[in-house]
């Protein structure tokens, strides 16, 4: 436990500046609820707010970060609450509910025996080895484990009634994230802080509800590129070694790292039946899109980026991924060499799959030796010079095949990235509509589900694949999400 | 011709008394040689004179139309000094070819035609152009082998001034873009269907070339964005852009520039120009004077309002497109002096408009109303009496056309040259009217059933020019196949499928004859080209009397089974320059008529033949 202890204030320590996100999700509820009260703010969210909501609970999943799980289990209480305040009480078996808690009962107090135990055999062995003292609280936390794991299921069956009390404190975030660490320490993360406490959480989302106002203030004085008006989004700014790292989805009861959600779930089977089912097996389910939050925008951490919440061209990036993509364009060492012409570096590895894609055929090149990717680059190039022409090499039998408009690497990118945005709006514009009709059957326990488990997107897949996927996830979203309409019983 | 250059040598040269052509220089006798190239045996006769008129000969020919490639190497040497190559009756150039032709009229060669050529690639290209700097005129029409490695040997050639690529459909942007770069000097440039070549292509030809004043974009996927390239030429005078179906009101709107040189514009087959993007291409052209338009949007007011500003339009194509009244109405407003109108399949031209028309159009020199259905004699009435200096009048297949009308065309029209009244009611009467215009040179008369000897043993004996006659008719049914009706149909009505079952029915009352082929053989000497297919009752004599028109180059005789050996080998003998032959089901023709045409006819191109003729 002592040991634990020590990772959890080393972590409090971090974890203001580290990890601001968590709590803006925090933040952005009390938002949600003012709005949800007032109809007329309510219209106003749906009428401008639809494009964006897609976005939304993709952030705010990629945003919460792996060492921090708690966070993941924090974003269902607004929803719960709101849940409350709409009076839609789920239908829930109290008999069952009994079993459950009496279950439960028999575990802790199993638990505590074996913890009086060790505290009784404490004052005897004092002098034991530091490795007996490992194992049995090796032990304790395993059991906690499954006693978490039985008190989060059960608490899905009773939604509406959990969520009034874990509205205050996070009681069931604090433990997972405290049963989470133990097997995390032995796995590929080791520099993951173990436990997060509650208290250093609230705290943090304190100051960061703070930190969130100063911005606002900023950002008003600020002339925006985009067409939004300075108080409808907010900026958040992830840190360096948040951007970095490697997976986004942990698996939170061995703690393994994962790029995608649907590989946790993957993995997720392995850990029991519990996580079999097709509920649990099925794709997060965007939770909050009726949601009115606030658009979110993305400021870079590096200090004097045009992408710099501090810059005085401000121009904030729209998504998470774009704030990955952008840092490790933009400030980082472009580590990923072409294969094929060992000349072009880069630093995200999409932007190198691409290019090998590329790279070699399509080559426009012109008499005096200058290569391009795009024909009409080398036609801009030849007419501006005087006896270039273009050449044509000699061994090919047919003309290049022009490819219908061969695209920039980083120009696709931000095509795609821009269609991909407005693809979700128009997306959305239905799901809005669906979760107004019923908003309680779309706070649905399986949400609450995703949100722990999944939402997560690997992050340096191929921009191009962005559009496809995310799409396919609302589309999968907005069908199965008659299925799990009923399905309230969390298995 | 060929007689008098013969003889005249003759007298002198047994007495060995002093030739009188030693006393000319060699300069006089080449420009005497050059009054000798309307006939092609006239100068063949002279160079066989002697030795010396052989050498002259060979010196003096600049233009060489090789029937035969196999002969090639002889001509090489022969003529050194040939500037103009045809090689389109050789259908196989390879690559060893162009470079012997490279390497022997390396300074000299200034323009090749490889249109009907194939077997040849970029490596006998390269030799060619780099050889023969002196390149002006290349076609390559056909050339559909050809790649961007071709066009970039053609980008040697840096004196070329006109370029044809048609159909060159392996050629991309990338070789255009070389020609662009090579080729500075280019004034004319077809780049039809080559379907490879886009926006960027014609960019850079449009920056690079700024002589260019002819060009060719037919059917090629371009927008807008090179058409604001193509319309700052300064020399730009025509500009097709038939089947473009890239441009459109909304891209043309765009358009920043006008071109001021313009002179004709083809917007045939662009569907998706209408008023509004015509008048956005031609602002600003002030020299416009022909506007083709055919098969396009719709003949409106608005369309031809656009036309209104341009005073120096004389032409006007609109065949295939809607007509409305009010169109009509904003044509005959048109301030310019319209000289050429073509309304060919024009739905909705009707009488009233088209007379209305006419009547304010008063030189008006050639008109086409070429399946206009609902035009009667009321239209024909006003054409003739308004447009007195009519010179071509095409009119097939204006079924409700009486034959009074004709007898009003001859009457009224005395400059026409042209006449095509194929599938028509004319008869004698109006033949013979018709014979007034003396300055007739074509005369369709073909499926008019109407016709016989009488009147056109008139024409024959007045009409001098004449150097085109049809007299096709249909096919009578006992004597044929059904099959072959079906392609009579087809074949002959060309414009309108409808027709031909109607010209089936009324098959012709008074058979032309022999009288009446005779006079025409007699009396029009200057006569090309004449078809008298189908004819039953013309027999040897005909041809014997067509045997006397020297100049005689095609003649279809298909289906004439009163036709014999005897008549092909006369024609065979008298029409030397003869090169197309169509003697498809003429059954009595047999070897002994081949012969001779195998014999005498040595420009023969092209023969039609029943396969049951399988000696040729």
């Amino acid at each position: 436990m002592d040991h634990r202890d020590g990772q959890s204030v080393e972590h409090q320590k971090k974890d203001p500046q580290q990890h601001p996100h968590p709590c803006f999700t925090n933040f952005t509820t009390h938002h949600q609820q003012q709005k949800w009260e007032d109809p007329s703010l309510l219209d106003y969210s749906t009428r401008i707010e639809p494009p964006f909501q897609a976005f939304n609970p993709n952030c705010q999943t990629k945003s919460s970060f792996p060492c921090n799980p708690n966070n993941q289990i924090k974003v269902p209480d607004p929803i719960m609450n709101e849940l409350l305040q709409a009076s839609k009480v789920q239908d829930w078996d109290p008999s069952a509910m009994l079993n459950n808690l009496s279950f439960l009962e028999q575990k802790i107090h199993q638990l505590q025996g074996l913890v009086h135990s060790i505290i009784g055999r404490g004052g005897q062995v004092l002098g034991q080895p530091d490795e007996l003292v490992a194992q049995q609280q090796q032990l304790i936390t395993a059991a906690l484990t499954s006693i978490i794991v039985q008190l989060i299921s059960t608490a899905g069956s009773l939604l509406p009634s959990v969520k009034h009390h874990t509205l205050c404190g996070a009681p069931p975030a604090a433990s997972l994230a405290q049963f989470q660490p133990q097997n995390g320490g032995g796995n590929s993360v080791p520099e993951l802080p173990n436990t997060v406490d509650v208290s250093s959480n609230s705290g943090e989302q304190q100051n960061h509800v703070m930190e969130e106002h100063e911005m606002k203030d900023e950002e008003d004085a600020e002339e925006l590129g985009e067409s939004l008006f300075p108080g409808t989004y907010e900026i958040l700014q992830l840190e360096k070694e948040e951007i970095l790292a490697p997976h986004t989805h942990f698996c939170t009861i061995c703690g393994k790292g994962f790029k995608r959600d649907a590989n946790l779930r993957m993995h997720m089977r392995g850990h029991g039946d519990e996580y079999k089912t097709p509920a649990a097996l099925a794709k997060p389910n965007k939770e909050s899109s009726s949601e009115p939050a606030l658009i979110k925008r993305y400021s870079c951490p590096f200090a004097g980026c045009k992408r710099n919440k501090d810059h005085k061209k401000f121009q904030p990036l729209k998504t998470i991924l774009c704030v990955k993509n952008h840092y490790k364009r933009s400030h980082c060492d472009k580590s990923y060499i072409c294969s094929r012409c060992h000349t072009k570096k880069f630093s995200v590895i999409a932007d190198l799959k691409t290019h090998e894609k590329h790279c070699g055929k399509d080559k426009w090149l012109c008499s005096c030796g200058t290569t391009f990717s795009r024909k009409d680059k080398l036609f801009g190039h030849i007419a501006l010079f005087q006896g270039h022409t273009p050449a044509i090499p000699l061994d090919e039998t047919k003309g290049p095949i022009a490819p219908s408009d061969p695209g920039d690497g980083s120009e696709a990118t931000n095509v795609v990235g821009s269609m991909n945005f407005f693809n979700f709006g128009s997306e959305n514009g239905v799901d809005v509509k669906g979760s107004l009709d019923d908003p309680a059957a779309y706070f649905s326990p399986l949400n609450f589900e995703t949100c722990n488990f999944g939402g997560f997107h690997e992050f340096p897949r191929p921009a191009s694949d962005d559009s496809e996927t995310s799409l396919a996830f609302l589309l999968s979203g907005t069908c199965s999400y008659n299925n799990n309409h009923n399905d309230v019983e969390r298995s | 011709m060929k007689t008098q250059s013969k003889r005249r040598p003759q007298p002198l040269s047994p007495d060995s008394s002093p030739n009188p052509f030693d006393i000319l220089t060699e300069e006089i006798v080449c420009k005497i040689l050059d009054h000798l190239h309307n006939d092609p045996f006239a100068t063949k006769a002279f160079s066989l004179t002697c030795k010396a008129f052989y050498f002259i000969e060979s010196r003096h020919r600049r233009i060489l139309k090789p029937l035969r490639p196999e002969l090639l190497p002889r001509i090489f040497h022969r003529y050194p000094f040939v500037s103009h190559l045809d090689l389109s009756m050789c259908p196989r150039v390879d690559d060893n070819t162009l470079n012997v032709i490279s390497s022997t009229w390396k300074a000299t060669l200034q323009s090749i035609n490889l249109s009907r050529s194939r077997f040849f690639t970029n490596a006998g290209l390269s030799s060619l152009f780099v050889n023969c700097s002196g390149l002006v005129e290349v076609d390559l029409c056909n050339a559909t082998q050809l790649t961007d490695l071709a066009a970039s040997a053609i980008a040697e050639a840096k004196n070329l001034e006109r370029l044809s690529l048609a159909r060159c459909k392996s050629i991309t942007d990338m070789g255009i873009g070389c020609i662009a770069v090579g080729c500075r000097k280019l004034r004319s440039l077809c780049l039809k269907w080559c379907l490879r070549v886009g926006d960027l292509g014609v960019e850079l030809i449009a920056l690079k070339c700024k002589q260019i004043s002819s060009l060719d974009l037919s059917y090629l996927p371009i927008t807008e964005k090179s058409l604001n390239s193509v319309l700052q030429l300064q020399h730009l005078e025509d500009l097709v852009l038939e089947g473009c179906h890239g441009i459109d009101d909304d891209g043309l709107s765009t358009l920043d520039q006008s071109c001021k040189s313009l002179k004709m514009l083809n917007l045939s087959n662009c569907q998706n120009v209408t008023h509004t993007g015509l008048s956005s291409l031609i602002n600003g052209t002030e020299q416009l004077q022909q506007i083709i338009l055919a098969y396009g949007s719709s003949v409106t007011s608005d369309l031809v309002k656009c036309l209104n500003a341009y005073s120096k339009v004389q032409s006007v194509k609109l065949d295939g497109c809607t007509v409305t009244w009010s169109g009509i109405k904003a044509m005959a407003s048109l301030n310019a002096p319209v000289k050429e109108l073509s309304l060919s399949k024009c739905l909705g031209l009707t009488d009233d408009g088209l007379s209305f028309l006419v009547q304010s159009h008063k030189d008006l020199r050639k008109l086409d109303i070429t399946c206009c259905r609902k035009i009667t004699y009321t239209s024909i009435d006003i054409i003739t009496n308004s447009c007195t200096s009519l010179t071509s009048l095409r009119m097939e297949s204006c079924s409700l056309v009486p034959k009074e009308a004709f007898v009003l065309i001859g009457a009224r029209c005395s400059f026409l040259e042209e006449l095509d009244a194929t599938d028509n009611e004319i008869d004698d009467e109006g033949l013979k009217s018709i014979s007034r215009c003396s300055k007739l040179s074509i005369l369709k008369l073909g499926i008019c059933s109407n016709i016989s000897d009488e009147g056109l043993a008139k024409v024959g004996s007045s009409c001098l020019m004449l150097k085109e006659v049809d007299l096709y008719s249909t096919p009578l049914a006992s004597t044929l196949i059904m099959t072959e009706i079906l392609l009579v149909q087809t074949t002959k009505c060309s414009y309108c499928q409808a027709e031909g079952s109607e010209g089936l029915k009324d098959i012709r009352s008074v058979a032309i004859s022999d009288a009446g082929i005779a006079a025409i053989g007699d009396g029009c000497p200057a006569l090309e080209m004449i078809n008298i297919a189908y004819n039953d009752k013309i027999t040897d004599n005909s041809l014997i009397s067509l045997s006397k028109c020297r100049l005689l180059k095609a003649l279809e005789i298909r289906g004439c089974l009163g036709v014999s050996s005897i008549g092909l080998s006369a024609i065979a003998v008298g029409c030397k320059q003869l090169t197309v032959l169509d003697i498809k089901k003429c059954f009595n023709i047999n070897d002994n008529g081949m012969l001779p045409l195998a014999q005498f006819s040595q420009n023969l191109k092209q023969v039609i033949y029943l396969l049951k003729l399988m000696f040729l």
